[in-house]
């Protein structure tokens, strides 16, 4: 059954044969290509002609899966799209189904998660600029900023007990509230991080090698950004200031008072920019929301959906029952359709549901930014250099859990 | 432009072509023939300002004349409005007109579109399998191919009386 299928509109085209053309393939596990993703370049020389990308190396079928679980279980799914944030995408699924079942949550469960989501905006922003420096070929920050992204990882770990797949939080709320602990590591990390951003920022920001290696480069202009669906720091540095925090606010993200950094060329030095700044305001974003965390409870009433205590499944009928109906997926969710966004690290993470009444969604897709704007990298890289088109990768933060779901 | 004033106009435009309109989701969702699906977002982005293609996916509804649809969600990042659109087509002739053309972004998602639903976009570029492999020779998101072993039937929602 299995047959060999070639792509022939990638391959160098009979017109050209007496033309030195030639064709290079980037990756799948190319270490400049981050994750498993494919790109055939057809060069002129070191000129990219064309390009042509092929992914799907590590399709997981999240949302056949999805078909098949309760509400709950998704979570862990959401994890593993853009593996550099998670705790966005766990949250984002918890809201779309609060949306579904017309939950609202307490100012505290929103604040918390504000708090968790900006952390994890800082580790996805950090990954990535970091890694823009390193491709460029400057270690060092990468370094720096990775010592911070450590402290991010050991927040999450006292929060939820695991680091990269969080599984953070439930529907309605949180697994547990903040300890002393995690308040006092946030703290420190949000206290701490603008000296290591600002030797960081030292070293790139106004480096006359790297603003020579990335202005001009890879860049894409608002218009084009728009139809092919930028969202994220990649449309706000080609100048569109849409942001879903502040143009559909979620989780009491009006309370707040942040600004949207916004660039001009949507090259890739502006999109380094308008990372570094967002680090900025996620850093003011967690703090403000730490001093005004208002007391409460960490999680709505809702028994339908979240899991009781452990502690009261072994001791207490009710909670016993509720923990067997929601583990068997014995409770009753209503009829409809949502679509939910958040902003994940990298633009509008969606998730549309729709629900028949059963136990699983009916069918649930995912909109990933980076599987959206990832089409429009030939036409960024078309008659760069190839050293230029990696960086331009690195820039657009393309996420191989996210293209391939 | 609120939703009252874009369901007139909506039903202005189109008469026959208009199934549905329903506003008791989170967005205003309508329902339309396919014939018309091209145009309609094409007049969408460029009259009323829808234009931004938010997301494109397919479903399939077992039990439909129509089984196979696919769902289009525009934004208008001015106003700050969603619609989503519904359009449905038989399985025997999955055909859709593709918005390429007028969204960019459109491309891959089609392609996805068409790797787990096989609806064939008419128009498209480069109409292949983007997340399978090529020589997979079903559709596999049809809800006539269930995930697990079709034995098991411990997780099956008769047993919870529905």
């Amino acid at each position: 059954m299995e047959q060999h299928f070639e792509r022939e509109h990638i391959l160098v085209q009979p017109e050209d044969k007496n033309q030195h053309f030639s064709t290079l393939n980037l990756g799948p596990t190319h270490p400049a290509t981050h994750g498993i993703f494919q790109n055939v370049l057809k060069m002129n020389g070191e000129t990219i002609i064309d390009a042509e990308q092929t992914i799907g190396y590590i399709h997981r079928a999240f949302e056949k899966i999805a078909e098949r679980r309760p509400f709950y279980q998704i979570t862990t799914l959401t994890d593993r799209l853009n593996y550099c944030s998670s705790p966005i995408n766990n949250i984002g699924w918890h809201l779309t189904v609060e949306k579904l079942l017309g939950i609202k949550t307490s100012k505290r469960i929103d604040y918390m998660r504000i708090i968790v989501m900006e952390l994890a905006r800082i580790t996805d922003h950090l990954i990535c600029n970091s890694v823009i420096g390193v491709d460029s070929g400057a270690l060092t920050g990468f370094i720096y900023l990775f010592q911070e992204r450590e402290k991010v990882y050991e927040i999450y770990e006292e929060i939820c007990g695991a680091r990269l797949t969080t599984n953070l939080g439930r529907i309605g709320g949180f697994e547990r509230d903040f300890t002393p602990n995690v308040i006092r590591k946030i703290k420190d990390f949000i206290d701490n991080l603008h000296k290591t951003l600002h030797e960081f920022e030292n070293l790139l920001m106004r480096n006359r090698i790297f603003m020579d290696r990335t202005i001009n480069v890879g860049g894409i202009s608002a218009d084009r950004a728009l139809n092919y669906g930028f969202t994220g720091p990649n449309l706000r540095a080609a100048g569109v200031d849409y942001d879903v925090r502040v143009m559909n606010p979620y989780s009491s993200y009006n309370d707040f008072d942040f600004t949207i950094p916004i660039g001009t060329n949507g090259d890739t030095y502006d999109r380094f920019c308008v990372r570094q700044e967002e680090l900025w305001q996620s850093i003011k974003l967690v703090k403000n929301a730490l001093d005004n965390l208002p007391e409460g409870n960490f999680h709505e009433d809702v028994p339908e959906f979240y899991l009781p205590p452990k502690e009261e499944v072994y001791s207490k009928m009710e909670a016993l029952i509720w923990h067997f109906k929601i583990v068997m997926g014995e409770v009753d969710v209503p009829v409809g359709e949502v679509y939910h966004a958040v902003e994940g690290g990298n633009g509008e993470l969606g998730f549309y549901l729709v629900s028949d009444g059963g136990r699983t969604p009916f069918r649930l897709h995912f909109r990933r930014p980076g599987f959206i704007y990832y089409q429009a990298y030939p036409e960024m890289i078309r008659g760069s250099v190839l050293s230029d088109a990696i960086l331009t990768m690195s820039s657009m933060n393309v996420i191989a859990g996210e293209l391939d779901a | 432009m609120d939703n009252n004033s874009m369901i007139d106009s909506l039903r202005g435009k189109y008469t026959t072509e208009l199934f549905s309109i329903d506003e008791s989701s989170d967005i205003l969702t309508i329902t339309v023939n396919k014939s018309c699906i091209k145009e309609l977002v094409r007049w969408l982005k460029d009259e009323i300002g829808f234009g931004f293609l938010t997301d494109l996916c397919g479903i399939h509804i077992p039990g439909q004349t129509l089984e196979l649809g696919v769902v289009y969600h525009l934004h208008n990042l001015p106003e700050n409005k969603r619609i989503r659109i519904k359009t449905f087509t038989t399985k025997d002739n999955p055909k859709m007109s593709s918005i390429t053309e007028i969204f960019s972004s459109a491309n891959w998602m089609e392609r996805e579109t068409f790797d787990f639903y096989g609806i064939k976009f008419v128009g498209h570029p480069n109409l292949i399998r983007i997340l399978n492999v090529e020589y997979l020779d079903y559709f596999p998101m049809r809800k006539e191919y269930p995930l697990e072993d079709a034995t098991r039937s411990d997780k099956d929602d008769r047993f919870f009386g529905r």
